[in-house]
This record gives C-alpha cells, structure tokens and sequence, in this order.
C-alpha cells in the first residue's frame, strides 16, 4: 500500500528535477529524499527497486541506489 | 482593565515631508503640511465638538458643529475640512462659536428621539455627548412638527439593528462602507427632508450588498447602527486588547466585556494589521466560543465503537500517556506522533512540537500547513532563504501593479482585501490569476486590467511565461540581478527557451498569449510591483515549483526588498506562520532549521535535555500511509478535523481506523473525533494567553478574557502528557514558553511578551540586528545571502480530465465561512452560506439538462458526494467550483491523493469529476430533495 504511495511520490520529484543534466538530477532526487523523506519512506522506496516494483521512473531507481 | 477608547483626532493623519505650525487656542502645535485644523487643535489637546467627522474617514463637512475662527480668514470656517497653513491662529472657543454650535445641535436634537436614558447606546453617543459639550438645555423649534422618530427599525441582519429614527444623516456610516470597506452597499437616498440611509435600493440590508464588516456601525455617532448584543444585553464596561482566531490577516480586536460574558468585538485602531478595521468573522461571529456544544470534560473511550466516558483531566491524561507509551513499547519510538495546529497559539504548538521530539522521542510532528501552505515553506526558503511573506501589509498602499494569483481576499482575507481595493480605487493596476472570475476582478471602481483566466493546474507555465517576457523583451533589472541573485545564466537560459513562451503555453493554460504578454509588461514597468497568492497557488502538484516561479519573476524585475513589493502569501488560519515557525514540520526545528544540523539540534539538546532525532518525520500523509501498513499506530491530534479537511477522505478514515490510539484536542467532537480514543476539550480564543502569528509575520498577543473553560490551559495539556510519559516539561505562564522560543530561535531573539506588551506587535525577524521587528525582508540582502533564481519546468499534474471524468472541480472559500466550518456554522454567518453549492457554467449544465438548484452528483475516481448546483458564469466551461465548509457536502469524498511534488501538499485545487443530476427529472421537475451522504468509491 504505501509502496505504491512512495513510488508515486518518487516519480514525482523525479519529474521535477528532470530538466537538470544527468548526474545534477539525480543528486537533485537524493537530496530531496534525504531532506523530506522518513527513514521508512526511504526503506519502502529501496524495497519497491529491489521487487522491481512497476512504473518507477528511471531517475529514480538510480537515487535509490546512491541512498542505500 | 476598564473600558479602553481610543482618541478620535476627527480626520486621519497626513504624510509629509514638510510640517507647519499652528496656534490653536494658545497652544502651539506643528503638524505634517495637509493636518486638518480639527486634526491639529485635536494633538494640542483641544477637543473642537464634531458629529460628521471621525478619524478613519476623510473630512464631509456636513454637520457644521466643528466651527472655529481663524485669523484673517472670513466667517467660521469647518475645522475638519480646513486644511493647517503655517502661521495659523485658530480660536475654536468663545460665544459666536457657543451660540452657533447650539444652533446646530438644537437642529438635530428636535428630530431626534428623547429617549437616552433608555437608548442602547447611552453613555456611548456622540449625539449626547455634544449636546452636554455644546450646553444645550433647550429645544425652541419643539418636538411636534413632522420628524423621523416613528421610521421602523431594520433588523434584518442577524449582528447589528438599524433603527434610522436616531439618524442625524452624518453619512459617516456611507462613508465608511466606501473608504474603510470599499463595498459601496449604502447610499443616502432622498432629498432633503425624506432623505435617509438606505442599503442598495432601498433594501434591507442583509439582502443588499452589505458584507456585516461592522465598518458602519464602528463609525455611526448614534445608536442608529448598533450592535444586537449591546441593544440586548447593554454597554459594555472592560475592554481587553487580543487577536482574532480566524483568518491569517490577524486582526486586532477590543473584546469589550461585561462582567464575565463578550458584549462585543470591536475592532482596534492601534492593530498593525488591521488599523481599525474587521471582517463579519471576527467582528461578530465569535459565539460559537461559548456554544452549548462545546465539551469542556475529557473523555475516553477503549475503542471506537463504545461510547464516550467523561473522566477526569488525571485519568484522561495517564490514559493518553499510558497508551502511548504501550504502543511505543511495542511498536517502537516511531509508531506514534502527533499533529500541531494552526488556530492554538505559538506557545501552545511550540510545546507540542517539543512533547513528540523530547518525549516521544521522533520528529512525527506534522501540522495543518501541510495541507495548504507547506509549498510556501519550500519554495521561499529554496529561493530567498527563509518561509515567509516580505512585506507587512501596509506595504500594499505603495504598489503601483497588484498580482493576485490564486488567491480571492475579499471573501479570504477581507481586511487586507480592503487595504488593497483602497490602493486599486488610488489608481493602482490589478492582475488577476485565477481559473474563477472572483469578485475583486470587477467591483465597485475597481477593474482589473488583465484576467488571465488559466485553466486549473497551469499556474507554472503562465508564471514562467510571464518571466519569457520579461527576460526576452529585455525587461529585466539587470542591476539588481547582477547584484543580489545567483544562478542567473542558467535561470536565463532556461526561461528563454521558445517552449516557455505566451504563444506555446496558450494552448494549455487557455490564456491568449497576447494578454499574458501585456500583463507581464505591466509587471516589469509599472514601477512597484508585487504579488499576492494563496491556496490557488500552494494546492497543486506543483504548488512549491509554482512559488519559486513568483520569487524567480519578483527576482528578475528587482520587485523584492523595498515597500510596495514583494511576494505575499495570504495565509489561510490565523497562525499558520507561526505554527510553520514553531518548528511543526517533520523535518525542521523552530526558525526553519532541519533536523539534521548538528549545531541547531544541540542548542535544543542542551536545553530539553534529550538526544534528538537527525532524521526526518512522517508527513500527515505519510502518517496516514504508515498507519494503514500497521507501523504507525498512535496520533495526538491538535485542533484540526483532519477527517474532513483532508483530501480522500475514504483513504483518511481507513488510516484512523487503523490505529490504536487517536487522541484529539478540540473544542467540539468533530469529524476527526469519531474515529478518537481520547477527547481532550481545548480553550478558545477568549481563553487563550499567548500570541498568534500573522501572515506579516506579526506577532500579536492574544490575551485572555476569561478562564478557561474547559479547566486547564492547552499548553498545560500538552505538558502533563509528556510528563506523565516520563519527560519533565512544566511551565508556570506561558510566558516563558515564548522566552524558551527567544531563547533557541535566532529570529525571535528579541521577542517577549513584555516586549510585545510594551510595543502592540512585533514582525519577525526580531533580534539584535532589529530589535523592533522587520516589516520589509531582504532589503540589503537575502536571507539565503543571494535570492536564487531556480529553472521551474512546468510539470503538469497526473490528474487530468477524461471522457468519463471530463470536467476540473477546484475548491475555494466563502466570506461567512470558515475552513471547515467548525466554528462559523455555529454562529449567525450561516444565514450567509447554509450549504457548500457546486458552481456549473450555464453551458455545462446545459448538456447535462441541470439547472439551478438542482442536487447534483459530482463523482471523481476515488468517491462521489451531491451538492446543490448553481449556474455561474464565473467559472470557465470545463470547470465547476465548490468550498467545503459543511461535513455534509463531503468536499472531500472526491478529492483525490495527488500531491505536491516537493511537500505532499494535496492537490485540492484539481480533480478531475463528473456531474450529472442527482434525482431523476420528472415533468414536474426534479423529485426528491433529501440530499444522500457522500460516498467512496468502494475498494479505495
Ligand atoms: S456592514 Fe460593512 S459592508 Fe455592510 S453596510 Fe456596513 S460598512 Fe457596508
Ligand atoms: S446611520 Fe449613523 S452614521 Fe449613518 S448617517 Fe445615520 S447617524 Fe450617521
Ligand atoms: S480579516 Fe481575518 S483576522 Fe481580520 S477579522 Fe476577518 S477573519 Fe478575523
Ligand atoms: S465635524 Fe466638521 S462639519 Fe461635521
């Protein structure tokens, strides 16, 4: 359940910072996540890359994984 | 305290560089160049006698009882409209005077009913005290020839009677309505002999224009226009100075007293925000402080389906604490949390705040401001350095271009709206940004010169379109950019680009490109601009990229760092400023500091005595999400009705029904309370000792007129619980929850009650570097150092329209009402707004054979609810409007969990509906008019 809230939640900080090059995006999605999220948010955004949840957006997985 | 008056100098006062000096009745005296003489003898002590002249309104001269002698000038001049010339000797006593003020008075007195000793308003006439002023013993013209003293009284509104026998045609009270108001609702109708006060065309006034701001009954010399509650109850004999509890304008009240019950709110004349004047809110609709309905015992209850027991405050407390602490225990520290309010005070949500990260141990402290201006919070911060409006609003009489995005201050923010018509009827140039034609873009001398009537949810790209232009036409403040901002090639590179341009945007935000362009040339060459928004900006899925687009366009145009410009949120309850301040978010500390800064958490560390978190907390929503997966299982909740304010409210209730303890604080069992363990009866207003912060950042003391009612102040509360859960937290006044604040918080170093006490208000930052507070923000430089000029791409939202959901609702407010009506409905001011309506454009309810009045079903992808339709042409096709004041209507069953992007902020401003008639049409039209509940779309 609240998986699917944080994966909607990523994707939409995600397509905010996509305008950026690359790298500055994706550290762009880090620090938000890091700033505003719970730790359990961030576990559940870990847990959704690792089940290979559906429809996350590509700049997000990439945060995840500079998260871990 | 006795009863507080304020000194009446008859006209207002003047600005000027230049001052002249006059002599009045012996006694020297220099004013600014265009004082009134009245104004001047008035600051020398010398009271002349008036009836048609008051200071909040600009000189008549129609009652010729301010009459005095002027050296080398002809005649006896009228002291009120006679402007002071250096060198002036005014006489304003001897007997030429004497014999022709009683003239006058005696005029008056013999059409006036000789009832004072049992007048509403004896001992407060201005009519009574002149004639005792004047001398006047006798009435030569009798009192047998025709007069008005039979003329039947209005007493159609519900807060104040009109009784025109005791009129003596002043016109102050029409004057007020078009100066102070700027409603234009009175009119003094007839000639001579028949002429009288006259709502609209001879209306009654509460079916005329009249808005109940009390403006004219503040100003009525008589008992003409008086408040019900004095005719009732009589004149009031204690004044205490205090805030008003409703919007966040902040308005400063007199609650005027007799013995231990309000006679009436009468607005204050020395309150920087307000300056005298108030709204139908706080000028009268403050009864719902002593409704029967209110709960003044706690109670608690072991599930939700039992009934509620009353206990006392030591049960309830050890109750709450044992709860919570079992739940942490089994749970962990992060299972429970709590949500701080933005109608209790500072001190009050301070110590909440403090009681979740000291004694609860996490940062699981959200509060209200999440759901409408936590955007403001980010995008002000990311842009200028710090979560806050930049000018005080006196600032307004000093704009030559008003912006109003998103925001309707005439029904949200009145007081301030008021201020700013008085600008616009100066000459000033209004844009309007909104999706509704709300009432401002055409009123009574007042026309904006662009509407850019923008589809919902496109406020970013029109803002960026707006700085297109400026950066493209070359309109920029090159100086002041290169000067004060950073990353400005980058900002420049992008908002140039063609996408971002009126003529690519126009076919998604509806607006013609060619009046964008015209509004943003008005923007960046009219002289001082500045920009005002609200929830129209915040409550989108965009709503924080959104107001770093209004800092990034105020930036470009050097709009920023004087009077007369800026970037102005209006903020929706009166201290959500200051409970943004308090340190009520999940992931910042008092002062807007995160949580994860070592040096700040220290500071907190030493004091409290506890290791704090660096980690940040659950957001609401996020609570609500951790509560249905089962690791969030305790919430302490205070003064809000989050089970109806927030949106989807099917996915809100399963998250309480969820949990093992709701505890709520309040002071009516509420939507919220029906899903609570424990009810813990809060204070109002009237109760409360503290300060309120406003929109400004004013800080304004609130002060107590009576005790609490329920038995223990909120802040008290609040430290039992953490107490009882093993944190020592006590205080004896809440005047030392405020020093703590000064204590730990750089921007209100300076702040104290004394302080505030001594000087009426104070606008944070309030420290060394400016011990009397700071009405303009970044003057010489950011808070952040550089304003930061930040690319917003315009991202548009998820929710979008459908064949089966093919229309946009958006959500606002009504004047009368107030968020979700839990005090207002409990007053008169539901006569103005019974119930929530959905607004339809004729053409949309053409082609779904609705008409007006009909109940019709809007339904959207998570629920559906009936409300009333009426057809407006205020709307464009394609969007109906409603407000959510009444639980019945069920607002929120519709509203869905988009948010935000940056701060969750729910996206009540966009969803995507359909409406069809609720009931069948039959041919005697639509049958059935019991309105069904609202209702979830199942399996959400
Ligand atoms: S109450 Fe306000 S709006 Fe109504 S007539 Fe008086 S001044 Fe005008
Ligand atoms: S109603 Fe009061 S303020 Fe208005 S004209 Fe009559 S006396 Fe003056
Ligand atoms: S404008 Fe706001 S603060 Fe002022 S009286 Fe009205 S509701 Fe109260
Ligand atoms: S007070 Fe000056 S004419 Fe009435």
């Amino acid at each position: 359940m609240a998986v699917a809230a944080q994966v909607r939640l990523v994707n939409d900080v995600a397509r905010h910072f996509r305008h950026l090059p690359h790298d500055e995006a994706v550290a762009g999605v880090v620090q938000h996540v890091r700033t505003f999220w719970e730790p359990r948010m961030r576990a559940q955004l870990l847990a959704a890359v690792d089940a290979g949840e559906d429809g996350l957006d590509p700049l997000a997985v990439e945060a995840a994984e500079a998260l871990r | 305290m006795s009863l507080l008056k304020e000194p009446d100098h008859g006209t207002p006062a003047r600005t000027s560089d230049t001052t002249v000096r006059v002599t009045v009745d012996g006694q020297a005296v220099e004013v600014p160049k265009g004082t009134s003489v009245m104004r001047a003898a008035s600051l020398a002590g010398v009271a002349v006698p008036k009836l048609c002249a008051t200071d909040s309104l600009e000189a008549f001269g129609s009652c010729r009882l301010c009459l005095v002698e002027i050296d080398g000038v002809k005649g006896t001049p009228a002291s009120c409209t006679t402007p002071c010339a250096d060198g002036m000797t005014v006489t304003t006593q001897n007997d030429r005077l004497a014999d022709l003020r009683r003239g006058v008075m005696e005029l008056y007195i013999s059409d006036h009913p000789l009832d004072c000793l049992t007048c509403a308003a004896n001992g407060d006439c201005e009519l009574q005290d002149m004639a005792g002023v004047v001398g006047l013993r006798d009435v030569r013209y009798g009192y047998a020839g025709e007069n008005h003293t039979h003329q039947e009284k209005d007493l159609s509104n519900p807060y104040f009677d009109f009784d025109p026998s005791k009129c003596i045609l002043c016109s102050r009270c029409v004057r007020a309505c078009d100066e102070v108001q700027g409603t234009f609702a009175l009119t003094i109708e007839g000639r001579g002999f028949d002429s009288k006060v006259s709502p609209g065309m001879g209306e009654k006034f509460f079916d005329s224009e009249c808005v109940s701001c009390g403006a004219c009954v503040q100003a009525c010399p008589t008992s003409t226009l008086q408040e019900r509650k004095v005719v009732e109850i009589g004149m009031p004999t204690r004044s205490v100075v205090t805030t008003c509890a409703y919007c966040g304008v902040g308005c400063s009240f007199k609650a005027e007293m007799r013995g231990g019950e309000v006679v009436r709110m009468v607005p204050f004349k020395d309150g920087g925000a307000n300056e005298g004047h108030s709204c139908v809110k706080g000028r009268f609709a403050w009864g719902y402080a002593t409704h029967s309905e209110r709960v003044l015992s706690p109670m608690v209850r072991e599930s939700i389906d039992d009934e509620w027991r009353e206990v006392s405050w030591d049960e309830a407390i050890a109750y709450t604490a044992e709860r919570l602490t079992a739940i942490q225990a089994a749970h962990g520290p992060g299972s429970i949390g709590g949500i701080t309010s933005s109608r209790c005070t500072n001190e009050e949500v301070y110590v909440v705040q403090k009681m979740v990260r000291a004694a609860f141990g996490n940062n699981n402290v959200d509060t209200c401001a999440r759901v409408c201006h936590s955007p403001t919070g980010y995008g002000l911060k990311q842009t200028f350095g710090t979560s806050a409006g930049t000018q005080n609003f006196a600032s307004v009489a000093k704009a030559d271009v008003i912006v109003v995005i998103g925001a309707n201050p005439t029904d949200g923010h009145p007081v301030f709206a008021s201020r700013m018509k008085r600008r616009l009827r100066q000459g000033a140039k209004l844009v309007v940004v909104d999706p509704r034609r709300i009432d401002l873009v055409r009123s009574p001398h007042i026309e904006a010169a662009h509407h850019l009537q923008l589809a919902p949810g496109t406020n970013v790209a029109v803002v960026n379109a707006m700085a297109h232009v400026v950066v493209t036409e070359g309109l920029m403040d090159d100086a002041f950019v290169a000067e004060r901002c950073e990353g400005t090639d980058e900002w420049v590179a992008f908002i140039s680009q063609p996408e971002n341009s009126p003529e690519a945007v126009e076919h998604v935000t509806g607006v013609p490109a060619s009046e964008l362009r015209a509004a943003a040339r008005l923007y960046a060459t009219a002289g001082n601009a500045a920009i005002y928004y609200g929830l129209g900006v915040t409550e989108h899925s965009q709503g924080s990229t959104m107001v770093m687009g209004m800092a990034n366009l105020a930036m470009a145009t050097g709009n920023i760092g004087r009077e007369g410009v800026g970037i102005n949120p209006l903020r929706g309850q009166n201290n959500v400023q200051g409970s943004c301040d308090m340190g009520s978010f999940p992931h910042e500390l008092p002062g807007y500091r995160h949580v994860s800064d070592d040096a700040v958490r220290s500071v907190f560390e030493t004091l409290w005595g506890r290791t704090l978190h660096s980690e940040p907390g659950l957001r609401i929503p996020n609570m609500f999400d951790a509560a249905i997966d089962g690791t969030f299982r305790g919430l302490y909740v205070q003064g809000e009705d989050i089970a109806q304010s927030d949106p989807n409210t099917t996915h809100v209730h399963k998250a309480l029904r969820s949990m093992d303890l709701v505890v709520v604080q309040d002071l009516f069992l509420n939507e919220t309370s029906k899903f609570a363990h424990v009810f813990l009866p809060g204070t109002s207003f009237l109760e409360k000792d503290g300060t309120f912060t406003n929109a400004e950042r004013r800080i304004n003391r609130v002060r107590p007129v009576m005790q609490p009612k329920n038995g223990k102040h909120e802040w008290q509360i609040v430290c039992d619980i953490a107490q009882a859960m093993g944190y020592p937290m006590a205080y004896d006044h809440p005047s030392q929850i405020m020093d703590e604040i000064a204590m730990t918080t750089p921007t209100f170093a300076g702040v104290s009650f004394a302080h505030l006490d001594e000087v009426g208000s104070l606008q944070w930052p309030c420290n060394s570097n400016a011990p009397q507070g700071t009405p303009t923000m970044h003057v010489d430089g950011f808070v952040r150092g550089k304003g930061h000029l930040i690319p917003t791409p315009y991202v548009p939202t998820n929710e979008r329209s459908t064949r089966k959901y093919p229309l946009i609702l958006t959500t606002g407010r009504i004047l009368s009402q107030y968020n979700v009506g839990a005090q207002t409905r409990r007053t008169s001011n539901s006569m103005w707004h019974a119930e929530d309506v959905l607004e339809v454009h004729a053409h949309d309810a053409e082609v779904r054979g609705i008409e007006d009045g009909d109940l019709v079903q809007v339904s959207s992808r998570v629920g559906a609810t009936t409300l009333r339709a009426v057809i407006s042409d205020r709307m464009p096709v394609g969007v109906v409007y409603t407000t959510f004041h009444h639980p019945v209507s069920g607002a929120n069953v519709v509203t869905t969990d988009q948010s935000d992007w940056a701060t969750n902020c729910p996206e009540y401003k966009v969803t995507a509906v359909q409406v069809g008639l609720a009931q069948a049409r039959t041919p005697a039209g639509v049958v059935a008019q019991d309105r069904p509940l609202p209702t979830p779309v199942a399996g959400d």
